[in-house]
Protein backbone atom coordinates (compact mmCIF):
# COMPACT_ATOMS: atom_id res chain seq x y z
CA UNK A 1 0.00 0.00 0.00
CA UNK A 2 1.56 3.30 -1.01
CA UNK A 3 0.25 6.84 -1.06
CA UNK A 4 -0.74 8.49 -4.34
CA UNK A 5 0.43 12.01 -5.21
CA UNK A 6 -3.02 13.40 -4.46
CA UNK A 7 -3.08 11.70 -1.08
CA UNK A 8 0.37 13.04 -0.22
CA UNK A 9 -0.72 16.58 -1.12
CA UNK A 10 -3.81 16.24 1.06
CA UNK A 11 -1.77 15.00 4.02
CA UNK A 12 0.90 17.66 3.73
CA UNK A 13 -1.54 20.54 3.39
CA UNK A 14 -3.63 19.38 6.32
CA UNK A 15 -0.50 18.87 8.39
CA UNK A 16 0.33 22.56 7.95
CA UNK A 17 -2.94 23.40 9.76
CA UNK A 18 -2.59 20.61 12.33
CA UNK A 19 0.90 21.63 13.33
CA UNK A 20 -0.42 24.89 14.78
CA UNK A 21 -2.51 22.89 17.29
CA UNK A 22 -0.20 19.90 17.53
CA UNK A 23 0.05 19.74 21.31
CA UNK A 24 -3.66 19.91 22.06
CA UNK A 25 -4.42 17.45 19.27
CA UNK A 26 -1.96 14.99 20.77
CA UNK A 27 -3.44 15.34 24.25
CA UNK A 28 -7.02 14.99 22.98
CA UNK A 29 -6.11 11.93 20.90
CA UNK A 30 -4.65 10.16 23.91
CA UNK A 31 -7.61 11.16 26.09
CA UNK A 32 -9.93 9.64 23.53
CA UNK A 33 -7.78 6.52 23.32
CA UNK A 34 -7.72 5.89 27.06
CA UNK A 35 -11.45 6.53 27.50
CA UNK A 36 -12.66 4.48 24.53
CA UNK A 37 -10.08 1.71 24.86
CA UNK A 38 -9.17 1.43 28.55
CA UNK A 39 -6.95 -1.58 27.87
CA UNK A 40 -4.44 0.79 26.21
CA UNK A 41 -3.70 2.26 29.63
CA UNK A 42 -1.80 -0.93 30.45
CA UNK A 43 1.14 0.51 28.55
CA UNK A 44 1.29 3.50 30.89
CA UNK A 45 1.30 2.26 34.49
CA UNK A 46 4.01 4.82 35.21
CA UNK A 47 1.93 7.79 33.99
CA UNK A 48 -0.63 10.05 35.59
CA UNK A 49 -3.38 9.76 33.00
CA UNK A 50 -5.87 12.23 34.44
CA UNK A 51 -7.03 14.95 32.03
CA UNK A 52 -4.67 17.90 32.39
CA UNK A 53 -1.74 15.72 33.42
CA UNK A 54 1.62 17.08 32.32
CA UNK A 55 2.77 13.61 31.31
CA UNK A 56 -0.28 13.13 29.10
CA UNK A 57 0.38 16.48 27.47
CA UNK A 58 4.07 15.74 26.91
CA UNK A 59 3.39 12.32 25.49
CA UNK A 60 0.62 13.57 23.23
CA UNK A 61 3.03 16.15 21.82
CA UNK A 62 5.60 13.46 21.17
CA UNK A 63 3.14 11.28 19.30
CA UNK A 64 1.84 14.07 17.07
CA UNK A 65 5.38 15.30 16.42
CA UNK A 66 6.25 11.84 15.12
CA UNK A 67 3.20 11.88 12.85
CA UNK A 68 4.44 15.27 11.68
CA UNK A 69 7.87 13.83 10.90
CA UNK A 70 6.19 11.22 8.77
CA UNK A 71 4.15 13.90 6.99
CA UNK A 72 7.21 16.08 6.39
CA UNK A 73 9.07 13.09 4.96
CA UNK A 74 6.12 11.54 3.27
CA UNK A 75 8.19 10.21 0.39
CA UNK A 76 10.29 8.15 2.77
CA UNK A 77 8.42 7.44 5.97
CA UNK A 78 10.48 4.32 6.60
CA UNK A 79 13.70 6.31 6.88
CA UNK A 80 12.13 9.11 8.90
CA UNK A 81 10.69 6.76 11.53
CA UNK A 82 13.44 4.16 11.52
CA UNK A 83 14.58 4.87 15.09
CA UNK A 84 11.00 4.91 16.36
CA UNK A 85 10.39 1.65 14.56
CA UNK A 86 13.28 0.04 16.45
CA UNK A 87 12.06 1.52 19.72
CA UNK A 88 8.62 0.00 19.27
CA UNK A 89 9.99 -3.37 18.20
CA UNK A 90 12.67 -3.91 20.82
CA UNK A 91 11.73 -1.75 23.78
CA UNK A 92 8.06 -0.73 23.83
CA UNK A 93 6.63 -3.81 22.10
CA UNK A 94 3.15 -2.35 21.92
CA UNK A 95 0.82 -4.95 20.45
CA UNK A 96 0.14 -4.05 16.79
CA UNK A 97 -3.62 -3.90 17.31
CA UNK A 98 -3.16 -0.70 19.29
CA UNK A 99 -1.84 1.28 16.34
CA UNK A 100 -5.28 0.98 14.72
CA UNK A 101 -6.93 2.23 17.91
CA UNK A 102 -4.62 5.24 18.19
CA UNK A 103 -4.99 6.02 14.47
CA UNK A 104 -8.77 5.95 14.80
CA UNK A 105 -8.70 8.33 17.78
CA UNK A 106 -6.44 10.72 15.88
CA UNK A 107 -8.87 10.63 12.94
CA UNK A 108 -11.77 11.41 15.28
CA UNK A 109 -9.82 14.34 16.76
CA UNK A 110 -9.08 15.71 13.30
CA UNK A 111 -12.71 15.28 12.21
CA UNK A 112 -13.93 17.18 15.26
CA UNK A 113 -11.41 20.02 14.93
CA UNK A 114 -11.17 20.50 11.16
CA UNK A 115 -14.69 19.97 9.82
CA UNK A 116 -14.09 21.91 6.61
CA UNK A 117 -10.91 19.99 5.79
CA UNK A 118 -12.04 16.51 6.82
CA UNK A 119 -13.68 15.65 3.51
CA UNK A 120 -14.23 12.03 2.48
CA UNK A 121 -11.03 12.23 0.39
CA UNK A 122 -9.04 13.64 3.31
CA UNK A 123 -10.53 10.98 5.62
CA UNK A 124 -9.41 8.25 3.22
CA UNK A 125 -5.93 9.77 2.76
CA UNK A 126 -5.34 10.14 6.50
CA UNK A 127 -6.63 6.65 7.26
CA UNK A 128 -4.23 5.27 4.67
CA UNK A 129 -1.32 7.46 5.82
CA UNK A 130 -1.73 6.42 9.45
CA UNK A 131 -1.92 2.82 8.30
CA UNK A 132 1.42 3.25 6.53
CA UNK A 133 2.92 4.86 9.64
CA UNK A 134 1.64 1.95 11.74
CA UNK A 135 3.18 -0.56 9.31
CA UNK A 136 6.53 1.19 9.53
CA UNK A 137 6.40 1.16 13.33
CA UNK A 138 5.65 -2.57 13.47
CA UNK A 139 7.85 -3.71 10.60
CA UNK A 140 10.74 -4.85 12.80
CA UNK A 141 8.57 -6.75 15.28
CA UNK A 142 9.59 -10.14 13.98
CA UNK B 1 -22.77 -8.56 27.22
CA UNK B 2 -22.37 -4.79 27.00
CA UNK B 3 -23.53 -2.79 29.96
CA UNK B 4 -24.25 0.93 29.65
CA UNK B 5 -24.28 3.32 32.57
CA UNK B 6 -27.07 5.88 32.87
CA UNK B 7 -24.64 8.61 31.80
CA UNK B 8 -23.61 6.67 28.70
CA UNK B 9 -27.22 6.07 27.69
CA UNK B 10 -28.03 9.74 28.22
CA UNK B 11 -25.03 10.88 26.15
CA UNK B 12 -25.87 8.51 23.34
CA UNK B 13 -29.59 9.28 23.10
CA UNK B 14 -29.07 13.01 23.47
CA UNK B 15 -26.68 13.18 20.53
CA UNK B 16 -28.81 10.80 18.46
CA UNK B 17 -31.86 13.00 18.90
CA UNK B 18 -30.01 15.91 17.27
CA UNK B 19 -28.94 13.89 14.28
CA UNK B 20 -30.39 13.79 10.79
CA UNK B 21 -30.53 10.03 10.31
CA UNK B 22 -31.03 10.20 6.56
CA UNK B 23 -28.05 12.50 5.91
CA UNK B 24 -25.76 10.85 8.43
CA UNK B 25 -26.58 7.39 7.11
CA UNK B 26 -25.73 8.37 3.55
CA UNK B 27 -22.54 10.07 4.72
CA UNK B 28 -21.43 7.09 6.82
CA UNK B 29 -22.08 4.48 4.14
CA UNK B 30 -20.55 6.74 1.49
CA UNK B 31 -17.38 7.27 3.51
CA UNK B 32 -17.14 3.53 4.18
CA UNK B 33 -17.09 2.92 0.43
CA UNK B 34 -14.54 5.73 -0.13
CA UNK B 35 -12.16 5.02 2.75
CA UNK B 36 -12.32 1.21 2.42
CA UNK B 37 -12.97 0.66 -1.28
CA UNK B 38 -13.02 -3.11 -0.97
CA UNK B 39 -16.36 -2.77 0.84
CA UNK B 40 -17.84 -1.86 -2.56
CA UNK B 41 -17.89 -5.59 -3.25
CA UNK B 42 -21.33 -5.80 -1.65
CA UNK B 43 -22.82 -3.10 -3.83
CA UNK B 44 -22.31 -4.08 -7.47
CA UNK B 45 -25.91 -3.14 -8.22
CA UNK B 46 -25.54 0.41 -6.95
CA UNK B 47 -24.28 1.92 -10.20
CA UNK B 48 -21.66 4.65 -10.28
CA UNK B 49 -19.12 4.26 -7.45
CA UNK B 50 -16.19 5.49 -9.52
CA UNK B 51 -15.12 8.47 -7.39
CA UNK B 52 -15.72 9.93 -3.92
CA UNK B 53 -18.17 12.51 -5.29
CA UNK B 54 -19.97 9.84 -7.34
CA UNK B 55 -20.26 7.65 -4.25
CA UNK B 56 -21.44 10.39 -1.89
CA UNK B 57 -23.95 11.66 -4.46
CA UNK B 58 -25.22 8.21 -5.43
CA UNK B 59 -28.96 7.98 -4.59
CA UNK B 60 -28.77 4.22 -3.87
CA UNK B 61 -25.94 4.81 -1.41
CA UNK B 62 -27.96 7.51 0.31
CA UNK B 63 -31.09 5.36 0.46
CA UNK B 64 -29.23 2.36 1.79
CA UNK B 65 -27.31 4.48 4.26
CA UNK B 66 -30.60 5.77 5.60
CA UNK B 67 -31.89 2.20 5.97
CA UNK B 68 -28.78 1.08 7.83
CA UNK B 69 -28.74 4.01 10.21
CA UNK B 70 -32.47 3.76 10.92
CA UNK B 71 -31.78 0.24 12.00
CA UNK B 72 -28.95 1.53 14.16
CA UNK B 73 -31.56 3.74 15.78
CA UNK B 74 -33.23 0.56 17.02
CA UNK B 75 -29.98 -0.20 18.84
CA UNK B 76 -30.15 3.17 20.57
CA UNK B 77 -33.65 2.34 21.80
CA UNK B 78 -32.59 -1.12 23.01
CA UNK B 79 -29.09 -0.65 24.31
CA UNK B 80 -29.50 -3.34 26.98
CA UNK B 81 -30.80 -5.89 24.53
CA UNK B 82 -28.71 -5.67 21.38
CA UNK B 83 -28.35 -9.40 20.67
CA UNK B 84 -32.10 -9.98 20.69
CA UNK B 85 -32.79 -6.79 18.75
CA UNK B 86 -30.43 -7.78 15.95
CA UNK B 87 -30.97 -11.57 15.89
CA UNK B 88 -32.93 -11.62 12.63
CA UNK B 89 -30.63 -9.09 10.95
CA UNK B 90 -27.66 -11.18 12.04
CA UNK B 91 -29.07 -14.25 10.30
CA UNK B 92 -29.76 -12.17 7.21
CA UNK B 93 -26.20 -10.80 7.06
CA UNK B 94 -24.78 -14.31 7.39
CA UNK B 95 -27.10 -16.45 5.31
CA UNK B 96 -28.28 -14.09 2.59
CA UNK B 97 -25.86 -11.17 2.42
CA UNK B 98 -22.64 -13.08 3.23
CA UNK B 99 -21.02 -10.08 4.90
CA UNK B 100 -17.76 -10.60 6.80
CA UNK B 101 -18.42 -9.27 10.33
CA UNK B 102 -15.20 -7.27 10.09
CA UNK B 103 -17.22 -4.86 7.96
CA UNK B 104 -19.51 -4.05 10.90
CA UNK B 105 -16.48 -2.77 12.81
CA UNK B 106 -15.35 -0.69 9.84
CA UNK B 107 -18.77 0.92 9.47
CA UNK B 108 -19.03 1.52 13.20
CA UNK B 109 -15.76 3.43 13.22
CA UNK B 110 -16.67 5.42 10.11
CA UNK B 111 -19.93 6.37 11.83
CA UNK B 112 -17.95 7.59 14.85
CA UNK B 113 -15.80 9.74 12.53
CA UNK B 114 -18.92 11.16 10.86
CA UNK B 115 -20.44 12.03 14.25
CA UNK B 116 -17.19 13.74 15.29
CA UNK B 117 -17.15 15.61 11.99
CA UNK B 118 -20.72 16.77 12.44
CA UNK B 119 -20.76 17.58 16.14
CA UNK B 120 -17.20 18.86 16.62
CA UNK B 121 -16.43 19.80 20.23
CA UNK B 122 -19.74 18.35 21.39
CA UNK B 123 -18.40 14.93 20.45
CA UNK B 124 -16.24 14.84 23.56
CA UNK B 125 -13.96 11.94 24.48
CA UNK B 126 -16.66 10.77 26.89
CA UNK B 127 -19.38 10.81 24.24
CA UNK B 128 -17.05 9.03 21.83
CA UNK B 129 -16.35 6.32 24.41
CA UNK B 130 -20.08 5.72 24.83
CA UNK B 131 -20.56 5.50 21.08
CA UNK B 132 -17.61 3.13 20.70
CA UNK B 133 -19.42 0.83 23.10
CA UNK B 134 -22.60 1.09 21.07
CA UNK B 135 -20.95 0.37 17.72
CA UNK B 136 -18.98 -2.52 19.22
CA UNK B 137 -22.18 -3.89 20.75
CA UNK B 138 -24.03 -3.62 17.44
CA UNK B 139 -21.14 -5.26 15.57
CA UNK B 140 -21.11 -8.15 18.05
CA UNK B 141 -24.88 -8.51 17.94
CA UNK B 142 -24.87 -8.62 14.15
CA UNK B 143 -22.14 -11.29 14.18
CA UNK B 144 -23.77 -13.29 16.94
CA UNK B 145 -25.88 -15.62 14.77
CA UNK B 146 -23.13 -16.39 12.29
CA UNK B 147 -22.41 -20.05 11.73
Amino acid sequence: MSLTKTERTLIVSMWAKISTQADTIGTETLERLFLSYPQTKTYFPHFDLHPGSAQLHAHGSKVVAAVGDAAKNIDNIGAALSKLSELHAYVLRVDPVNFKLLSHCLLVTLAARFPADFTAEAHAAWDKFLSVVSSVLTEKYR
Amino acid sequence: MVHFTAEEKAAVTSLWSKMNVEETGGEALGRLLVVYPWTQRFFDSFGNLSSPSAILGNPKVKAHGKKVLTSFGDAIKNMDNLKTTFAKLSELHCDKLHVDPENFKLLGNVLVCVLAHHFGKEFTPQVQAAYQKVVAGVANALAHKYH
